[in-house]
């Protein structure tokens, strides 16, 4: 089942928040198990796969890089982990001075906190930029659809998958 | 007369379900009704019914005010706060053990088996008491069975926890229609929808577990944005923090350790839990405590109150500031907080959270009546009669399965919306292999050691084939009580295949069925005698009637023969009077009744003729 007709939507990357919520409120209405509780056996059965089915594509479609991932998905690319591991080239530097200020703070090194927190703040920040270029790509994907827009969508995500990764490692270091 | 009245009466002929709140400390059921939900009245007067059981020497279960009493008396045969031990391990529950004066049975590694004089119980089957005593109050009150309930859990209730309520709920006889969480549950109590468009924080500190869950309600519906907690901390914690210090106290100045003496615990715990609620009305007051001749008197402050249980208080603010990051707002972005539990009347507790959520608390419901009544609404919603709200719950610990490594690999993650599924492929690692075992974990942490073992499912009857060409799709889902299930389908074939489930901790499907049967053989029972003591009642009627007769005139309008076969019918009926057997009794009831015709009838015209002629008889 297809999330984006399951809730009656177009199947676009950019999507309006407010409204794909009231379509998950007014469906949840309809499908969610309460409203079958008095209703045989097998009409609760349905509803209640209906209901997981509206609960697994909202939170998939509201999430603009999940949603991403699922259209990619669809469009038969794979998106595995595993692409994740290879540093992007343009990170190279960054990354490198990462895992010194790791190193040194591993040994006990207490002025590379500081130099962690800088990091730390870098990466948020690329995050952020890699999320507004995700955006601008669905815009332009929605204008003209192709794989060529997707591949880029694709390349983003890897990257913005890998600075994720690094985000959650300073942040467990620093805790 | 229809025109007249125009009320539905069909509404009132649908079963009514019960809104259970099945508590550490004290238990509540609570009905929809036509002005919205109530309290069933408990037999002591109040609407608590404090969650303990008590096995007598008589091998008779009583449960509520009266077993409390018997923590005293009869310890060694009393259970109270048994929700701390639902769904848990031997290994689970060693710190509270410690403070608990249960003696566990052997074999209690994925079950605890309590004693209870000469019974062993788990604990569905204590809770099944408390709930079936629930049962009986509410068959009382409404006047008809009651077969169906909305049972309400902590929200942080791992699935082992939930799937043991439910078993308990079968155990006692009724049909678990929905678990709902606590939290969300005093929401709809609120009633806090009237607002078009707010978020609102539940705190509920009750007392055994702490509960903290995030709701955006709009247009009648509470969407849970998230949920935390602990399942290891409530009231409970306090007492045994208080009641530690006076058995020290004790000590020292008695020089006699009572820890380890029953009887002297509970009498203790009773004033340290006086003492601590009374601090919440008053600055300072007294732990009094007599025993054998000796008495223990210590002045206690709420301010040294205060410092001795800071820490726990401290330790439900952690749960709430997670809550908030995973819901995704900020403090500010919050709207209201409500109140729930026990626990929460401790001024201490309403500052922390009033400073925490920087908004003041709503406190208008009695916080140990408000979850019972949310279940009541939520029975209401599940039964038709309210249609203008709905629940949207979450699951609140992420689902995995073991991978390579003894790493958890998170298909299903925390906080998310319930019913909620995922599907997973699977393959065969060496060639010919016909089984997959899938283990499935909760938690949030990466490795399957620090992960909760949910259960081991087996997927059988693999076609043999080389390594890796087997395809098997596992589908997990998390109803909407946060309940897993899982079913498996083969891509090749289409088939569906079994899933054979062996649970890491809690009963069996078997070991419930038993229990169910035994405790359907005990109703057999109990409507046995119930059936025996109404024959009785009647026969006395008719045995008072027909004594009474002897005196009336009519009596003596009757022939020798025919005052002879009554005066021989009572005989027979008093015979049997005392045979457990009620249809014999009704039998001679009938006979006594059918001798007695004529003289009945000669009553009434003596009764008829007097009242004609303007006299009393």
């Amino acid at each position: 089942m297809d999330y984006f007709s399951f809730f009656g939507l177009e199947r676009k990357l950019t999507l309006d928040a407010s409204r794909l919520q009231q379509r998950f409120y007014q469906l949840s209405k309809e499908y969610h198990p309460d409203r079958f509780a008095q209703k045989p056996a097998e009409e609760r059965l349905k509803a209640e796969e209906a209901s997981a089915i509206l609960n697994d594509g909202y939170r998939v479609l509201r999430d603009p890089v999940q949603r991403a991932e699922y259209v990619l998905r669809q469009e038969g690319f794979d998106i595995g982990e595993q692409r994740s591991k290879d540093v992007p080239p343009e990170l190279l530097e960054e990354v490198f001075e990462l895992n010194m200020a790791l190193e040194e703070l591993r040994h006990g090194d207490e002025d590379a906190r500081a130099s962690l927190k800088e990091a730390h703040g870098k990466f948020v920040a690329m995050r952020a930029a890699a999320d507004e270029e995700l955006c601008a790509l669905g815009r332009r994907y929605d204008e003209t659809p192709g794989r060529d827009a997707l591949q880029q969508i694709r390349a983003l995500l890897n990257r913005r998958r890998y600075i994720r990764n690094l985000v959650a490692e300073v942040e467990k270091e620093l805790a | 007369m229809s025109q007249v009245f125009d009320i539905d009466f069909e509404s009132h002929r649908k079963p009514r379900i019960a809104g259970i709140d099945l508590g550490t400390t004290n238990s509540l059921v609570a009905f929809m009704d036509l002005t919205g939900p109530k309290v069933v009245p408990a037999p002591d007067g109040g609407n608590l019914v404090p969650s303990v059981v008590s096995y007598t020497a008589e091998g008779e279960f009583i449960v509520g005010s009266a077993a409390q009493r018997l923590l005293i008396d009869a310890p060694e045969r009393t259970v109270y706060s048994v929700k701390r031990l639902m769904g848990r391990g031997i290994a689970d529950v060693q710190e509270e053990l410690s403070l608990f004066p249960f003696r566990i049975a052997p074999g209690s590694e994925s079950v605890i088996r309590l004693e209870l004089g000469e019974r062993t119980l788990t604990p569905p089957e204590v809770s099944a008491h408390v709930l079936g005593e629930l049962k009986r109050m509410a068959e009382a009150y409404i006047g008809e069975p009651v077969t169906q309930a909305v049972i309400t859990v902590p929200a942080y209730f791992n699935d082992a926890q939930r799937q043991a309520t439910k078993d308990a709920g079968r155990i006692a006889g009724l049909e678990v229609l929905r678990l709902v969480n606590e939290p969300t549950a005093a929401a709809l109590a609120y009633g806090l929808d009237k607002r078009e468009d707010a978020v609102v924080a539940v705190y509920d500190f009750g007392g055994g577990t702490f509960d903290i869950s995030i709701l955006r309600l709009h247009g009648g519906i509470f969407e849970v944005l998230a949920t935390n907690g602990d399942t290891h901390l409530g009231g409970d914690d306090i007492d045994n923090r208080l009641l530690k210090i006076a058995l020290e106290d004790v000590a020292s100045e008695w020089g006699e350790d009572l820890s380890h003496n029953g009887e002297a615990v509970q009498t203790l715990r009773r004033a340290v839990i006086q003492a601590k609620e009374q601090l919440s009305f008053v600055p300072f007051t007294r732990i009094e405590f007599s025993y054998r001749g000796k008495t223990y008197r210590r002045e206690i402050t709420r301010e040294l109150f205060r410092n001795l249980i800071h820490d726990i208080v401290e330790r439900t603010l952690e749960p709430c500031r997670k809550c908030i990051a995973d819901s995704g707002l900020t403090v500010e972005q919050i709207d209201e907080v409500v109140m729930v539990g026990g626990s929460t009347r401790i001024p201490m507790v309403r500052c922390a959270v009033e400073s925490l959520f920087k908004a003041k608390p709503h406190t208008e419901l009695n916080p140990d009546e408000v979850v019972a009544l949310g279940a009541a609404v939520q029975a209401g919603i599940l039964s038709g009669s309210v249609d203008d709200k709905l629940l949207l719950d979450v699951t609140p610990l992420s689902l995995g399965i073991e991978t390579m490594g003894g790493v958890v690999s998170k298909l299903i993650h925390r906080n998310s919306t319930i019913p909620a599924s995922a599907k997973e492929v699977f393959t065969t690692g060496v060639d010919g292999q016909t089984n997959v075992l899938i283990h499935v974990l909760q938690g949030e942490r990466e490795l399957v050691k620090d992960c909760r073992s949910l259960a081991r499912f087996d997927l059988t009857g693999i076609d043999p084939m080389p390594a890796g060409a087997a395809r098997v799709e596992v589908k997990f889902l998390i109803d909407a009580n946060g309940i897993l299930s899982v079913s498996a389908r083969d891509l090749r074939t289409g088939k569906e295949h079994t899933v054979e489930v062996k649970p890491s901790y809690g009963l069996s499907e078997d070991q419930v069925e038993a229990m169910i049967s035994e405790s359907i053989a005990k109703a057999e029972q109990d409507f046995q005698e119930r059936q025996v003591r109404e024959a009785r009642l009647e026969a006395d009627t008719i045995l008072t009637a027909t004594e009474k007769a002897r005196a009336n005139d009519a009596w003596f309008d009757l022939s020798d023969e025919e005052r002879q076969k009554i005066s021989h019918s009572v005989n027979q009926l008093l015979l049997v009077y005392h045979s457990g057997d009620h249809n014999l009794i009704r039998s001679k009831i009938d006979e006594l009744n059918e001798v007695t015709m004529k003289l009945a009838e000669n009553m009434m015209n003596t009764a008829v003729r007097s009242a004609l002629k303007g006299t009393h008889v």
